[in-house]
């Protein structure tokens, strides 16, 4: 009963905040476009099975994930769990947060894999390309960089590096992908920096840094806390381009072998 | 109904397979790791089966409703032709789904206490308050100009890259004035800013508006809505910080 009742609250929060969009649509529907959806009842269906899986799936993250993940997060940035004592040196060796930069990289590639919008944006290119980019590969690649980029996002707070020198870093890494990498994919691998961050990847990305920023001494939440989310926007950007490369490149190496067989 | 209730089978189990990672990586690190057992097992298990059952309802009517009806609109405003109500569409649709969107307004309120208690901004509610809100504003004006960029390009033709890498340049510049404090709030607003309803209908209009122009490819011209939406928040947010100084 207390369950029905909390999934009650949760869906009616989900309500209000697709409200805007909501209006904006049948606003534009009916007074601009001016003719009915179509097939409305099956749309109007859709719409409220969305509503329906994102407030069931808030709900159990929030049981279940959130607590523990936030919890974990904690326990592994706490002096006692890495050095072994409540005092912490004046000197922080970067290496032994080993543990710190390994759960980042897990806990970013497992987000990703489970984050809605990246699932949505995954079918449609697929769709889009006509089967030529699988959605699963997708995925993961995308979820490779986030990985990536969480882990080296959390290395960054240890150090205490200031973080546009990684994020410049990164663009130039980009920008040198973009010139040779194969064209099709370019708008997507940008669209996929900004799809990984959202419901189930932010609020436990957020507790690490936070958490890892607010233990190491020297360190303001202010300036460092923040950070992580943009390195997991950027990199997936890397690591589909790339994607991309190495699929045209095998298929080069297969044409090639083709071609010395004749 | 039998095989209606088969495909259903079949989807849950591959919104079980989209969260296995997650179980597997808190699984061994509260285990192995961090050496604890699982604290309150039943709830966490309810919790998951609810996770498994929104996710695949959320797939499910993805497919039945955000889609074609983003599609379906962007057909429309294609055969009516008119762009300036079109432009006014994007806006909104930018605007007004980041202005309300939860996970901004908690990283707002999160970046007010923060800069409250670094004394960047006095130590008061409203002090405070005004601060997030003025966040959350800029971020909003930031995504709406972003979607009306990305329309505009999908209408034109122009290619992604000079736009983007010209957002990146422009970035990199602002970060050198913007004051330390702003960087890391203004970087990851960038990420946060879309939400998980609107990624599917923006994608879905994006690809339905170069689908039906003559001369767009939806692979080339349809995609990369997004990442104007997740480039000009940086921008915003660090004008604001440069404003406050």
């Amino acid at each position: 009963m207390q369950a029905a009742i909390e999934f009650f609250n949760v869906f009616k929060t989900t309500i209000i905040d697709v409200l805007p969009i909501i209006s904006i649509i049948l606003f534009f529907q009916i007074a601009v476009i001016r003719k009915p959806i179509p097939n409305i009842k099956r749309v109007g269906f859709g719409f409220f099975y969305v509503l329906l899986g994102l407030a069931l799936f808030l709900m159990g993250l929030e049981k279940a994930l959130f607590p523990l993940g936030k919890m974990m997060a904690e326990q592994l940035t706490a002096p006692e769990f890495i050095l072994g004592t409540d005092t912490l040196p004046d000197v922080i060796k970067w290496q032994d947060y080993y543990w710190v930069y390994i759960f980042a990289a897990a806990i970013g590639f497992s987000t990703t894999i489970a984050e809605p919008s990246l699932i949505a944006v995954a079918i449609k290119a697929n769709e889009v390309s006509g089967g030529a980019i699988n959605a699963t590969s997708l995925r993961i690649a995308v979820a490779l960089g986030v990985a990536i980029g969480i882990a080296l996002g959390s290395y960054r707070i240890v150090v205490g590096d200031p973080i546009h020198y990684y994020i410049i870093g990164g663009y130039i890494v980009v920008v040198i992908q973009t010139m040779c990498c194969p064209k099709m994919i370019i708008p997507l691998a940008y669209d996929s920096g900004g799809v990984t961050t959202s419901t189930v990847t932010v609020p436990l990305v957020a507790a690490l840094g936070l958490g890892l920023a607010a233990t190491i001494p020297g360190r303001s939440a202010l300036i460092d806390g923040f950070g992580l989310i943009a390195f997991a926007s950027l990199f997936p950007i890397i690591a589909v381009m790339g994607y991309a490369q190495l699929s045209a490149f095998k298929t080069h190496l297969a044409e090639k072998e083709n071609k010395d067989e004749i | 109904m039998q095989k209606q209730l088969f495909v259903f089978l079949k989807a849950l189990l591959g919104s079980f397979k989209d969260l296995l990672p997650i179980i597997l990586v808190i699984a061994f690190f509260q285990l192995v790791i961090l050496n604890q057992p699982l604290p309150n097992v039943m709830d966490i298990i309810f919790g998951l089966a609810l996770v498994v059952l929104g996710l695949t309802f959320f797939i499910y009517g993805l497919e039945m409703g955000l889609f074609p009806l983003g599609e379906s609109m962007a057909q429309a405003f294609a055969k009516k032709g008119n762009v300036a109500w079109l432009m006014v569409f994007a806006f909104c649709l930018g605007f007004g789904t980041t202005v309300a969107e939860p996970s901004l307004i908690a990283v707002a309120a999160e970046a007010s206490r923060v800069a409250a208690a670094g004394n960047v901004i006095e130590q008061t509610p409203t002090a405070i308050k005004d601060y997030a809100n003025g966040l959350r504003f800029m971020v909003a004006l930031a995504v709406g100009i972003a979607i009306v960029v990305g329309v505009l390009r999908i209408l034109k033709g122009w290619p992604i890259h000079y736009l983007i890498i010209g957002g990146y340049v422009i970035v990199v510049i602002m970060t050198g004035f913007a004051p330390d404090w702003i960087i890391g709030i203004a970087y990851d607003s960038g990420g946060v800013t879309t939400s998980t309803i609107t990624v599917p209908l923006v994608t879905a209009l994006g690809v339905g508006l170069a689908s039906s122009i003559k001369g767009r490819n939806p692979m080339l011209d349809g995609f990369g809505l997004i990442a104007f939406a997740s480039l000009t928040p940086m921008m915003f947010v660090m004008l604001y910080g440069l404003i406050l100084n």
